[in-house]
């Protein structure tokens, strides 16, 4: 055991000691404990995995250690100190390093200056900075340049200022969250190196991830959390295997609506033929993908993110320009049309990024709620704003949206409340294709069945659905058919009803399927 | 035109460069750290009657030039506590500080203004250089305060590239959670630089009634704040290019009142014909033009302006 207080890391000091341990730590959202008397022990030079599901409560656990969250209840202890962290920066002054999957840099400043940021020396000597840098970078096989500007760096170089910026100030416990879920295999395979040097000297990883066979090729140990309770700490992955833990993470299956068994037979109401379209960064992002979906289905998209569903379903909304391809929206031709247009044709559109592309977040819950429909809300040139109040109220009585008052921003509704109120908004109008991305994450419990049960109703309705997910359970319970997206291509088609997790999982790690 | 004109106008050249390169760089320092500071005018306007009285009472100049900062920084201090701790409009405030620091300049600087100026600066003449043809009057004998702003754009420039401070100065003005993230006081550093920012405005002013006019008179300053403001963004935030930037907005300064009475023809132009009001735009007009030259470029590469700037910062709610 390390004396309290002392951080120094010595080369090969991986004895085992404890360098963190959190106890019963429990976190309160409003709507949803994240953290309900969890723990985590993580020993000096090792790399311990933090698994569960996606609303485990893991990344609320990690920034509870790493000062971002105050605890509502549970003790932190950093090397045998009991500690009480009320920001980031005394997280990082107790020696713990965080890489959020959001990275915190600054984009128009460059790599060193970025790594030095909040601890540089009084007076920066360019080229010894430049040299201490590179230095630090080369001990742990980080390939950078310290002097290129951030805003020119891939998402993985981005990832490696971050870790550099972690070790520069010496941390000796350094905390990722998913930290391969935006990294090309080769850029993940270097990470998984970096992080067993950064062991092998004495330093503790903590590594946040659902990838299963990742978390058994890089990790020593590992704790498992399941609705924000720790659910097993094996000291040892050794003898263990992905379906072990697998099971440890899921226990039993939670009761989960279920899409009727009717088989559906309706015409075809989305009719996509060869789409292609680019990413953000102009490269190739999607590949001839063809799906069709008949009134009354439910087509489910399965994929690790990035792996082309944000496009698909923009290039589906006409947000994004398809390069290749044709579109058919309830017989009409709608290629190449205007959001506008296609939402006239019969598309209902949920985007993953519902604050902020889904609702106008310092607009009244009034304004959000007519914007799509506003057009036949008028009095000659005005708005008839007592139509656009009464429009409102049915809508949020319709759905069960839980507001004060309508002329409130949306920006203070809860996550299941936005949802609520944005799925409403699409659905009136009758729409014939809903397109949802990501419709549940993030969401309560409550939130998630109220918004599974208006898809299942919408099927029932005759509606077709292509629900874009990244829950297994939920596209498993949910879809009539599914597809898996790997690279912008479709690699898989299956059936939910005979499928299971493990080859929607090979499908979605890119090893093909039927 | 004469060999006496042509030195006289690029002499004014020189001073004009200095007025709107002083209060330039105060805006520019502000405006790294994220914060859009409009009341530049009203801060010259405050330092200049302030300036001029303190030089009256005391006899010297430099005594009148110091107060003048000072009396600069704590017209600052208010947009600061508005702006920065409060988190109000920037806009908002910093309009209302040029209103309020103009109205309250004429309204102190009254006995002032039939004054005769006897404590002003006088220039250098560097022995030896000043007498030489041409660049000896328009670079060697010039007032003290052309060179002190020589020095303090280049102190401008080490500090923001070259020390802890000048980076958590830019890093705060592209992202103050960011910067509040690795340990550094958001509140202070942009508060400091609002105020470091006020103080050469309020010394610009100075510069005004303590020699380019050498008296105090309601509409001295009449709009050279605003083209500090613009130059800015013509500089594209970089003191450097700010001083490029300053020549060429001290030329159009020097030529306004020159213009009408040169005899020159340039490719068939009279240009004494050349209103001296459409000269006056022309420093506004040349920045909408480098602006939408920035948003060109922009779909490549970031622009050069703060990206945090006049996003107040108030720390997530935990």
């Amino acid at each position: 055991m390390p004396e309290p207080g002392d951080p120094a890391v010595s080369p090969g000091s991986g004895d085992g000691s404890v360098v963190v341990d959190l106890r019963g730590i429990r976190k309160e959202f409003p709507g949803a404990v994240a953290c309900d008397g969890a723990n985590l022990t993580v020993r000096a030079g090792t790399i311990h995995a933090l698994l569960g599901e996606n609303g485990a409560g893991k990344t609320s656990l990690v920034n509870v250690l790493g000062g971002v969250y105050l605890p509502d209840a549970g003790e932190i202890w950093v090397h045998g100190e009991q500690r009480q962290f009320h920001s980031p920066a005394d997280a990082i002054a107790a020696g713990i390093g965080m890489v959020h999957q959001e990275f915190r840099l600054v984009p128009s400043l460059t790599v060193f200056e970025n790594v030095v940021l909040g601890s540089a020396p009084r007076y920066l000597d360019m080229g010894q900075i430049v040299e201490r840098v590179a230095h630090l970078a080369a001990t742990y096989s980080l390939q950078t340049d310290p002097s290129r500007p951030v805003w020119q760096l891939s998402v993985g170089e981005r990832q490696r200022v971050e870790i550099l910026k972690a070790l520069w100030r010496d941390a000796d416990v350094m905390v990722l969250d998913e930290p391969t879920a935006v990294l090309t295999p080769a850029e993940a395979a270097d990470l998984g190196l970096t992080l067993r040097s950064m062991a092998d000297r004495g330093r503790s990883v903590i590594y946040i991830s659902h990838k299963l066979d990742e978390v058994l090729a890089v990790c020593d140990e590992a704790t498992v959390l399941r609705n924000g309770v720790t659910v097993a700490q094996p000291r040892s992955l050794a003898g263990i295997d992905r379906s072990d833990l697998a099971e440890m993470m899921v226990g039993e299956a939670a009761a989960q609506i279920q899409r009727p068994t009717d088989q559906p037979s309706g015409d075809i109401v989305l009719d996509l033929e060869g789409i292609s379209a680019m990413s953000d960064r102009g490269l190739p992002a999607l590949h001839s993908v063809d799906i069709d979906i008949r009134a009354g289905e439910i087509v489910g998209v399965a994929g690790v993110s990035g792996n082309g569903q944000r496009e698909l379903a923009e290039a589906i909304a006409g947000l994004r320009p398809t390069t290749a391809g044709a579109m058919r929206l309830a017989g009409t031709d709608v290629t190449g049309t205007s959001p506008r247009a296609r939402s006239r044709a019969g598309l209902a559109y949920v985007p993953e990024d519902r604050l902020g592309v889904g609702l106008a977040p310092t607009m009244s819950v009034v304004d959000n709620a007519v914007v799509r429909s506003y057009r036949s809300m008028r009095r000659r040139m005005m708005l008839d704003l007592r139509r656009c109040e009464d429009f409102c109220r049915r809508l949020i009585e319709r759905f069960g949206v839980q507001v004060g008052r309508v002329h409130d921003s949306v920006g203070v509704l809860s996550g299941g409340n936005l949802q609520r109120l944005l799925l409403g908004r699409e659905l009136t109008g009758e729409p014939k294709v809903l397109l949802a991305a990501q419709p549940t994450r993030g969401l309560d419990v409550v939130g998630i069945a109220a918004i599974q049960e208006q898809i299942v109703a919408q099927r029932a309705a005759g509606v077709g659905v292509l629900l874009i997910s990244e829950d297994l359970d939920e596209l498993l319970a949910l879809s009539d058919r599914l597809v898996v997206m790997y690279e912008g291509r479709i690699a898989a088609r299956l059936d939910p009803r005979t499928t299971t997790r493990a080859e929607v999982g090979a499908a979605m790690a890119g090893g093909g399927g039927t | 035109m004469s060999e006496a004109a042509v030195v006289g106008l690029l002499v004014a050249t020189v001073q004009f460069a200095t007025l709107v390169y002083l209060a330039g760089l105060g805006e520019l320092i502000a405006e790294r750290s994220g914060v859009l500071n409009l009341g530049v005018e009203g801060m010259m306007a405050m330092g200049a009657v302030s300036g001029f009285m303190m030089a009256l009472a005391t006899g010297r100049p430099w005594i009148g030039f110091a107060f003048a900062a000072l009396v600069g920084m704590a017209v600052a201090g208010v947009h600061a506590l508005v702006s920065v701790v409060m988190g109000a409009g920037q806009v908002v405030s910093g309009l209302a500080i040029t209103i309020g620091g103009l109205g309250f300049a004429a309204f102190i600087g009254q006995d002032a203004v039939r004054e005769r100026a006897d404590a002003v600066f006088t220039d250098l003449g560097i022995a030896g250089l000043a007498d030489i043809r041409w660049v000896g009057p328009i670079l060697f004998n010039q007032p003290p305060v052309v060179y002190l702003a020589g020095l303090l754009g280049a102190a401008a420039w080490f500090v923001l590239n070259r020390t802890r401070l000048g980076l958590a100065l830019r890093a705060v003005g592209e992202s103050a959670s960011t910067t509040d993230s690795v340990g550094h006081s958001v509140t202070l550093l942009r508060s400091g630089a609002v105020l470091v920012g006020g103080a050469f405005a309020g010394a610009a002013g100075a510069f005004l009634s303590l020699y380019m006019a050498a008296g105090w008179t309601e509409g001295l300053i009449a709009g050279r704040g605003w083209i500090a403001v613009a130059l800015v963004i013509f500089g594209a935030w970089r003191p450097g290019r700010l001083a490029a930037g300053s020549l060429l907005f001290g030329f159009t300064l020097a030529l306004q009142p020159r213009v009408q009475t040169f005899d020159l023809n340039i490719f068939g132009l009279e240009v004494n014909t050349i209103s001296p009001a459409l000269l006056g735009i022309l420093p506004f007009l040349l920045t909408v033009v480098v602006l939408i030259a920035i948003s060109f470029r922009a779909r490549h590469r970031p622009s050069p302006a703060p990206a945090a700037l006049t996003l107040p910062y108030r720390r997530e709610e935990r």
